[in-house]
């Protein structure tokens, strides 16, 4: 079937973020989305499946004008879309997520699950997908929960298949799995709509590239391009793609992790045995799957986490037990990995946030009272050399983009006098301008003897940045190797399976 | 190309179980040590002389069991010291890290239960009637169990129902009204249905459409319908309590030949039709939920409404749809106070039984079999007053008043375990 989408306008409010947008995707062509975050992707696919209504434009299938008021009509007219967050209810198995809005019921009302169950099987064994029609869903990787999704969308007889980022959560392995099924799909003569960011799959499957920039189509690419030239106009100017860093200078000074373990509410031990040591001047990237422990291990780190057992130690003084505010004291800085809930409060303003951490004392605090002006200059002269794109110091944080909300938090953990840094996902969300800039930061810190541990799920990020790379994975250390480790070797480490001439501590 | 997956990786659909460890919970043990303790302190400080009468027949039974009479507080100590231990064998399998079996505190309760009965009925000239209790504890529960399944049916679908208390009075209040004027116990009953559908209505508006936070205005519909119920009570139905407020009542249907069964016949199959309707409901509202396209959807928009979105279920529909039903349920069971019970409409009758449902639905973790069976223990305790009253218990009444709500909060904060609400229960459906 042939898609075509015309004009397409989408306004919230003042914000324009689909600005007559034009696309046309053939049957049997896999045809890229390509944008940064908040470049309007998402929306225009969300005006495709019926979930938003355009102001302008129409939607056109093999010629027809299409009114779509629900996804149900979308879907009825054999739209079938991949989510980012996979809309799959987590306690239903396999075969209820697949038949849920168009049940097949025996006498009596009764649910008709061996319908379900066979479907499931069929379309399984097409693909080799290996899903248990009756396994709970929650209770599946997210791999095979996105192999859900897309036997969800098939099982409506798709032609068309939208895949919204779908790689995000899954490892090196499990997306050249999926690539090799989108191929598998294109060939069968679907049309597939393929959004992404990530540069390298998009050359490796795409047969036709549209990016779009502030809600604009800027132009069609040829998968041929390189990087450089995706890259740039994707973001509309040139971009570094490399991190620019010397060799590592180490200290003496040290984060000692020996035996950690952080055990969950429910007794799941989510950080298993985990050793290692940071010393000054280095980066330690936590590489992995999301999910598999680094939030854990950074919120242990910092005193957040409940049951920890084993040592941290910082320069030799033990962290474990102690109160977030004293190890927040002994001179450890943190980004967390949502700055919306656990980095920023969205409804104070940006010098608010700033000086969220020393509410307790001088100089933002006398005699209980806030000191306004010394509160205001610090804001100011951080927003400065953060370089945070505002208004001003009074703008609340909630208003700003993704990668100004990181600059604000990042200006409030280095403004410390530091002694270990610990940044989870702090690009994740953020524009490529803003990553540039949090990069250097990281390796200005690093250079200036601080300990770093950075989470990433990026590979090319943790490659970039990392002296050395700890990949984790269901709770374990798999290894800890140079960041010069060939990226197939990284890959299978993040679906747990070491590689033999490596340590468990390659140091 | 049939295989895409790689031979490396570990089973592919292997769950993601990360490793755990057995964690100590004293809890449940702690709980029996204070109970026991608490017993053994009652006993000591005021020990009753005498006998305990136990009857266990009624005089429409096959066969009539004799009275039993046993020597008070040496019944009560024996259990007593079986109670002691079950805490310490509860302790043991704590220490053990594996959790007590359920049939261990099921036989704690029974203990404790006769251990109490036999202390409150030394001495007393009358028998303390065991059928008594039982078919008390079933009619007392009517109204807590049909407000417990209309609770389920609403939080799987996502919408809290703190109305349920409202819907019961609603119930209540029409049905003695159109009871009495129609002389039909039928009409006032679907009178009831329409009543608590009313008042689901309202919630549905507030708490679907304008998505004004559910418990807040659950709060207020139950003053509402308080506030309204009163004024109308005392307006117009005190000064015509003959035309406006004297309802027929229901009367009792015995089941032919079981109803004859000793001890648990009369209490279960000489009932009102109301009763009889309780377990079908029942047994409908877990078919339903679990069995049907209307439940599975249902369940989907109380869990994860956007995934129910996109795959083009109506997610506002399905909740009202669910609230309708929920209402008409809990009418029903307003119902019981005045077509089956005492046929006429009072100030505030049901006093607090709706909240005693939404504790039976967090009990039996939005499951309606077990929110039923929760809804007969609650049921228990507060039948349990009356017996007690019977006998002549030495216990001051304002006590066994509270008992029901004691029995509530202990079962709700010390038993419940492990449960999971639906995910999306008392959240707003707000498409971006």
């Amino acid at each position: 079937m042939r898609l075509e989408l015309k004009g397409i306008t989408k306004r919230f409010g003042a914000l324009v973020a689909n600005d007559h947008i034009d696309l046309v995707v053939e049957p049997g062509e896999i045809h890229c989305l390509l944008g940064e975050n908040g470049a309007g992707k998402s929306t225009l696919m969300n005006v495709l499946y019926g979930l938003y209504t355009a102001d302008e434009g129409e939607i056109l299938l093999d010629g027809a004008v299409q009114r779509f008021t629900g996804p149900g009509d979308a879907m009825a007219a054999g739209i079938g879309m991949v989510h980012q967050h996979f809309m799959l209810v987590p306690v239903f198995t396999v075969a209820e997520n697949v038949m849920l809005g168009h049940e097949h019921t025996r006498s009596g009302g009764r649910l008709d699950l061996e319908a379900a169950r066979t479907q499931v099987r069929e379309i399984s064994a097409r693909f080799g997908f290996h899903v248990d029609p009756d396994a709970v869903v929650e209770d599946l990787p997210v791999g095979v929960q996105q192999r859900v999704e897309i036997i969800k969308a098939l099982a409506r007889d798709a032609d068309v298949l939208v895949f919204d980022e779908p790689t995000a959560v899954l490892t090196p392995q499990e997306t050249d799995e999926l690539m090799a099924i989108m191929r598998q799909l294109r060939d069968e003569g679907a049309a597939i709509v393929f959004i992404t960011h990530k540069l390298r799959e998009v050359r490796e499957v795409a047969d036709r590239i549209t990016v779009i920039r502030h809600g604009k189509v800027v132009g069609e690419a040829s998968p041929a391009a390189s990087d450089t030239e995706l890259a740039s106009l994707m973001v509309g100017r040139a971009v570094e793609l490399t991190v620019a860093k010397d060799e590592p200078v180490l200290r003496d000074n040290a984060l000692e992790v020996e035996h950690l373990q952080v055990t969950g509410p429910d007794g799941q031990v989510l950080v298993d045995d985990v050793s290692f040591t940071v010393r000054g001047g280095e980066v330690l990237v936590v590489a992995g799957v999301q999910g598999n422990g680094q939030t854990e291990l950074t919120e242990a780190l910092v005193g957040l986490q409940e049951n920890v057992t084993g040592s941290i130690r910082l320069d030799g003084r033990e962290l474990v037990g102690r109160s977030v505010r004293q190890v927040l004291d002994a001179g450890v800085g943190f980004v967390p990995e949502d700055r919306n809930t656990d980095g920023l409060v969205g409804e104070f303003t940006i010098a608010e946030n700033l000086m969220l951490d020393r509410a307790d004392g001088a100089p933002f605090v006398r005699g209980g009272s806030l000191q306004l002006a010394t509160r205001d200059a610090f804001a100011r002269e951080k927003v400065a050399e953060f370089d945070v794109r505002t208004q001003g110091i009074d703008t609340k944080v909630g208003r700003l983009s993704g990668g100004n909300q990181q600059k604000v938090v990042l200006a409030r953990e280095l403004s410390r006098e530091l002694r270990l840094f610990v940044a989870a996902q702090p690009t994740r969300g953020v524009d490529v301008g803003s990553i540039e800039f949090i990069h250097k930061r990281v390796v200005e810190t690093r250079d200036a003897g601080v300990p770093v541990v950075v989470v990433s799920t990026e590979l090319d990020e943790a490659v970039a940045l990392a002296d050395r790379i700890m990949v984790m994975y269901r709770g374990r250390v798999v290894g800890i190797v140079p960041s010069t480790t060939p990226r197939d070797v990284l890959g299978l480490m993040m679906a747990g399976i070491a590689p033999e001439n490596t340590e468990g501590d390659a140091a | 190309m049939t295989a895409v997956t790689t031979d490396v990786r570990p089973a592919p659909d292997a769950p993601v179980q990360p490793r755990t460890v057995a964690t100590t919970s004293y809890k449940t043990p702690t709980i029996l040590a204070v109970v026991s303790v608490l017993l053994a302190v009652l006993l000591l400080a005021q020990p009753h002389a005498g006998d305990a009468r136990f009857a266990l027949s009624s005089g429409a039974d096959f066969f009539q069991i004799p009275v039993v009479v046993v020597p008070a507080m040496a019944t009560a100590w024996v259990c007593v010291a079986l109670m002691a231990l079950l805490t310490a064998f509860a302790f043991l399998r704590a220490r053990g890290k594996r959790r007590v079996p359920g049939w261990a505190a099921a036989l704690f309760a029974v203990l404790g239960l006769v251990a109490f009965l036999a202390w409150a009925a030394a001495g007393s000239p009358r028998d303390l009637s065991v059928v008594g209790l039982i078919s008390g504890a079933i009619a007392l529960s009517i109204p807590i169990v049909y407000g417990a399944l209309g609770g389920v049916i609403g939080e799987r679908a996502g919408v809290v129902n703190i109305a349920i208390e409202g819907q019961l009075l609603a119930g209540a209040f029409t049905s003695a009204l159109v009871g009495s004027i129609t002389g039909s116990p039928w009409a006032g009953l679907l009178a009831a249905v329409v009543a608590g559908i009313l008042v689901s209505l309202v919630l549905g508006v507030f708490a679907i459409t304008y998505r004004v936070n559910q418990v807040i205005v659950g709060v207020v519909l139950n003053v509402l319908v308080i506030g309204l119920t009163s004024f109308l009570y005392s307006q117009l139905l005190v000064p015509n309590a003959e035309t406006l407020n004297n309802t027929p009542r229901f009367e009792r249907i015995g089941i032919p030949l079981l109803e004859r069964i000793p001890i648990i016949g009369q209490a279960l199959f000489n009932q009102t039709v109301v009763v009889y309707l309780m377990v079908v409901a029942t047994f409908a509202v877990w078919y339903g939920l679990s069995r049907t396209r209307w439940g599975l959807r249902l369940r989907s928009v109380g869990e994860h409404p956007k995934a129910a979105d996109t795959v083009g279920i109506k997610v506002e529909a399905t909740r009202y749809r669910a609230l309708i039903i929920a209402g008409g349920v809990a009418g029903i069971g307003g119902a019981f106070y005045t077509v089956v019970s005492i046929g006429q409409f009072g100030k505030e009758m049901t006093a607090g039984a709706g909240f005693i449902a939404l504790a039976a639905v967090i009990f039996g973790k939005w499951d309606p079999v077990r929110a039923a069976l929760a809804g007969l223990l609650f049921g228990f305790a507060s039948n349990l007053q009356n017996i007690l009253n019977v006998v002549g218990a030495p216990v001051p009444s304002q006590f066994m008043l509270m008992l029901p709500y004691l029995v509530t909060i202990f079962a709700v904060a010390g038993l419940v375990g492990k449960s999971r609400a639906p995910a999306a229960s008392g959240e707003p459906y707000v498409k971006e």
